[in-house]
C-alpha cells in the first residue's frame, strides 16, 4: 500500500503542473434534492412564489398564500423559507413575515405547522410545506394555539373572530396590535 | 551474539506488524523495514476534530508511528472539556484546540510533526485536502462529516468502466459517541458505503411542536426550547440567537426558570439548557477512548495494508455491559456524492436545449423534462415558473460554455423516468466528457483518463 504514496505524489505534480484540480464550489446534497423539489414543485392556485437573491440561491426564497376561500380570503401573506445545509435531514425554517391574527402563526411570525417541525421526515418536501400553509388559511386550529387570544375567539365566538380577521387585514387594531394591511386594492 | 544487545526498538511493537506477514494481510502488503520507514517518510495524516476524539486520535496515530500529521479544529478550550480532553490545562482554557493539542503531542512524542490549523474545515481550500492519504475524523456533528466527505469524494475519478480509479481514493476513517455508545467506521469512496450512502442511518432530531411549547408545557425541556424559540424572537426582535454566547445562554435560562416556575416544572438547569439548546450529550472519557483506539488501527491498516480494514462499520455500545459488532454496510450505486453518475461524450458545440433533449433519448436516463444544474448554478429549472424565466436564455447557448468551458466535469439533472409504464421523478448525476476541442484531449490523457 506504500507504494501507492510514492505514485500518488508523483501524480500530484503532474496535475498540479497541468493546472488540474477538483472543483472549488461544493455543491451540497441539500441543495441538489432541493433542485429536485423545485423541479416537479406543483403551486396551489393561490400561492405565488419569488427567489430574492437570484436563480443560484435556492436554499432562500419566498412564499405568498393568496387564500381563495374561508376567513383569510383576499389577504395576502408572504412566508420566508430557509433551507438548512442538512435539508431532507433537516425541515426548512419558515417564518410569516406578514402580521397576521391567526390561531397557528403568532406575532413574530412562528408557525405552528406540524410537518415544520415534529412530523418532519426526509420524504416530505417544499410542496408538502405549502400545502400545509395553504391549509392554515382555509381550516386555522384553535386546538394547536400559538396565538392564545385568537385561538379562544375562534372556538368561543367565530363571528366575532371573522370580524377581527377582516379588521386586521384591512390593516387596522385588534386588542393591543396594530396590523398592516394585506388585502390587495382591487382597483389597482 | 550481537543480535541479543541490539537496544528495544521504539517501533518494536508496530515492527510485529509491519515487518512480518500473516494470513490476515491486505492484498498488497509488503512487510519489510522499507514499509516501516516509508510509512513514516510519506504518509500524511489529518485529524478533523481535536476535542474528545481528536486528542485520543493524535496520540495513538503519534505512537502507532505516523510522524506527518495535520490537526484541523475551530474552537477553543473551554474548562469543561478538561475532564476527557486529556492534553488541555486549566491554564490552556481559551487557546485554540488544535494548537494546544498539536504542542503537547509533540513535547511528549520525539520525531512527530503536527501541524495544527485554528480554522473551519469549510475555509480550507478544497485541494488542501488532497494533500493527505487519509483523513481521520473525529467531529460531533453530521454537517461537517457530510462536508468532509463530499471533499473526500470530489476527488474520486471513474474510468470509462465506471471503475474507481484507485490512486484517487480518499480513505476516510470515522469516529463517533455519544455517551455510552460509539461507532468506527473506514470510508474508502467509490468502494465502501459513503457517508451519504447511509445518511438515514442517524435518527431525526427531536422536535417538539412549537404550540406544545407556547401553550402546554410539560417539561424542562420544553420550557428551555420555549425560551429559545419563541420568547427570543419575542424580545430580541431581528437578533439572531448565538448558541455560543454565554450571555445568550444566560438569558435563555433564566427565562426558561420562570416559565418553569409559572407551570411548576422542575428540572431546568444550567447545563440541562445547554443540553436542549445545543443536543449536547454527555461525552464519556472511556467511550472516546475506544473509539479513536479503532479508528487509529484502521488508519494504520489503511496506510500499511498489515491487515483487512474493518468492513466497514463498527458500532459499539457500552451501556449495560458491552457489545460490539460490525455490519457491512452498501453502497447506493446512484449515489450522488460517490457514485460514478452517467457518462456522457458530447461536442463542444450541443447547446443547453440538445442537451436536455438527448437525455431524453439516453438509453441509461431515459430523462425527460430535465433541469441541469452545475457546481451549484442552475443552468436550467424546468419549474416553477419564475426560475424557469430566469433561466430560458441559457437554453440556446453551447453546454461547454455553460459549464466555464470545462473539458470535463459533474453535472446534475433532475426530470421524470419512465419505469415500468409509472413516471416518477429522478436526480442523476452526469459525467460530461466534450469531445474534440483542441488542447483538451491533451488534458485529458495528462489528467491520467
Amino acid at each position: 500500500m506504500i507504494r501507492l504514496f510514492k505514485v500518488k505524489e508523483k501524480q500530484k505534480q503532474n496535475s498540479l503542473a497541468n493546472g488540474g484540480g477538483p472543483p472549488v464550489k461544493k455543491q451540497t446534497a441539500g441543495e441538489l434534492r432541493l433542485n429536485k423539489d423545485f423541479s416537479e414543485l406543483n403551486l396551489p392556485q393561490t400561492c405565488t412564489i419569488e427567489f430574492p437573491n437570484g436563480k443560484d440561491d435556492l436554499m432562500n426564497f419566498e412564499v405568498s398564500v393568496k387564500p381563495d376561500e374561508g376567513y383569510y380570503k383576499d389577504g395576502k401573506f408572504l412566508f420566508t423559507f430557509q433551507v438548512p445545509p442538512m435539508y431532507p435531514h433537516e425541515p426548512p425554517k419558515v417564518k410569516c413575515k406578514t402580521t397576521v391574527f391567526h390561531p397557528n402563526i403568532d406575532l413574530d411570525g412562528s408557525v405552528c405547522l406540524n410537518v415544520l417541525r415534529e412530523d418532519w421526515k426526509p420524504v416530505l418536501n417544499i410542496n408538502t410545506i405549502i400545502y400545509g400553509l395553504t391549509h392554515l388559511f382555509t381550516e386555522p386550529n384553535h386546538e394547536d394555539p400559538l396565538n392564545h387570544e385568537a385561538a379562544k375567539l375562534l372556538r368561543d365566538n367565530p363571528d366575532e373572530f371573522e370580524s377581527n380577521v377582516r379588521l386586521s387585514m384591512e390593516g387596522g387594531r385588534v386588542g393591543n396590535t396594530w396590523y398592516t394591511r394585506c388585502i390587495e386594492n382591487p382597483y389597482d | 551474539m550481537a543480535d541479543f544487545v541490539a537496544p528495544p526498538s521504539r517501533s518494536r511493537d508496530l515492527d510485529k506488524l509491519l515487518l512480518r506477514t500473516g494470513n490476515l494481510v491486505g492484498s498488497n502488503f509488503e512487510p519489510g523495514a522499507e514499509l516501516r520507514d516509508d510509512l513514516q517518510e510519506y504518509a500524511r495524516i489529518l485529524v478533523v476534530g481535536a476535542g474528545g476524539l481528536g486528542c485520543e486520535l493524535l496520540k495513538d496515530l503519534a505512537l502507532s508511528g505516523f510522524k506527518n500529521i495535520d490537526v484541523i479544529d475551530m474552537d477553543r478550550i473551554e474548562v469543561t472539556n478538561l475532564n476527557r480532553q486529556f492534553l488541555f490545562r486549566v491554564e490552556d482554557v481559551g487557546k485554540p484546540k488544535a494548537e494546544v493539542a498539536a504542542k503537547r503531542v509533540m513535547e511528549r512524542v520525539s520525531g512527530v510533526n503536527i501541524v495544527p490549523h485554528f480554522c473551519r474545515i469549510e475555509d480550507k481550500e478544497i485541494p488542501f485536502y488532497n494533500d493527505f492519504n487519509i483523513i481521520v475524523l473525529g467531529l460531533d456533528s453530521i454537517e461537517a462529516r457530510s462536508y468532509i466527505n463530499s471533499v473526500a469524494c470530489s476527488f474520486l475519478e471513474y474510468d470509462s468502466d465506471d471503475k474507481p480509479r484507485e490512486e484517487t481514493i480518499k480513505p476516510m476513517v470515522d469516529g463517533g459517541t455519544e455517551g455510552f455508545k460509539g461507532h468506527a467506521r473506514v470510508i474508502m469512496p467509490g468502494v465502501t458505503p459513503c457517508f451519504e450512502c447511509t445518511i438515514w442511518l442517524f435518527p431525526p432530531q427531536v422536535k417538539f411542536p412549537l404550540c406544545t411549547l407556547a401553550e402546554t408545557p410539560r417539561t424542562a425541556a420544553h420550557c428551555i426550547e420555549y425560551a429559545h424559540l419563541i420568547k427570543w424572537d419575542e424580545v430580541h426582535s431581528g437578533k439572531a440567537f448565538d448558541p455560543d454566547d454565554p450571555e445568550h445562554m444566560k438569558w435563555v435560562y433564566d427565562e426558561a426558570i420562570k416559565r418553569a416556575e409559572l407551570f411548576g416544572i422542575p428540572g431546568v438547569t444550567y447545563s440541562l439548557t445547554q443540553g436542549v439548546v445545543k443536543n449536547i450529550i454527555p461525552a464519556i472519557a472511556s467511550t472516546n477512548a475506544i473509539i479513536s483506539a479503532a479508528c487509529a488501527l484502521e488508519t494504520l491498516k489503511i496506510a500499511s495494508g498489515c491487515s483487512k480494514t474493518l468492513a466497514n462499520y463498527l458500532t459499539y455500545n457500552g451501556v449495560a455491559g458491552l457489545h460490539i459488532k460490525v455490519t457491512e454496510f452498501v453502497k447506493d450505486k446512484d449515489c450522488l456524492v460517490c457514485g460514478p453518475g452517467v457518462l456522457i461524450e458530447l461536442d463542444a458545440s450541443v447547446t443547453l436545449e440538445k442537451f436536455i433533449n438527448l437525455l431524453e433519448d439516453h438509453p441509461k436516463l431515459l430523462l425527460s423534462k430535465a433541469s441541469v444544474s452545475h457546481r451549484g448554478k442552475n443552468l436550467y429549472m424546468q419549474a416553477p415558473p419564475v426560475l424557469e424565466e430566469m433561466t430560458r436564455s441559457n437554453l440556446s447557448l453551447p453546454l461547454y460554455e455553460l459549464m466555464d468551458k470545462v473539458a470535463k466535469d459533474t453535472i446534475h439533472v433532475t426530470g421524470t423516468t419512465s419505469k415500468d409504464g409509472k413516471k416518477t421523478s429522478c436526480l442523476r448525476k452526469l459525467r460530461v466528457v466534450f469531445k474534440a476541442i483542441d488542447g483538451v484531449t491533451d488534458m485529458d490523457t495528462a489528467g491520467g483518463a
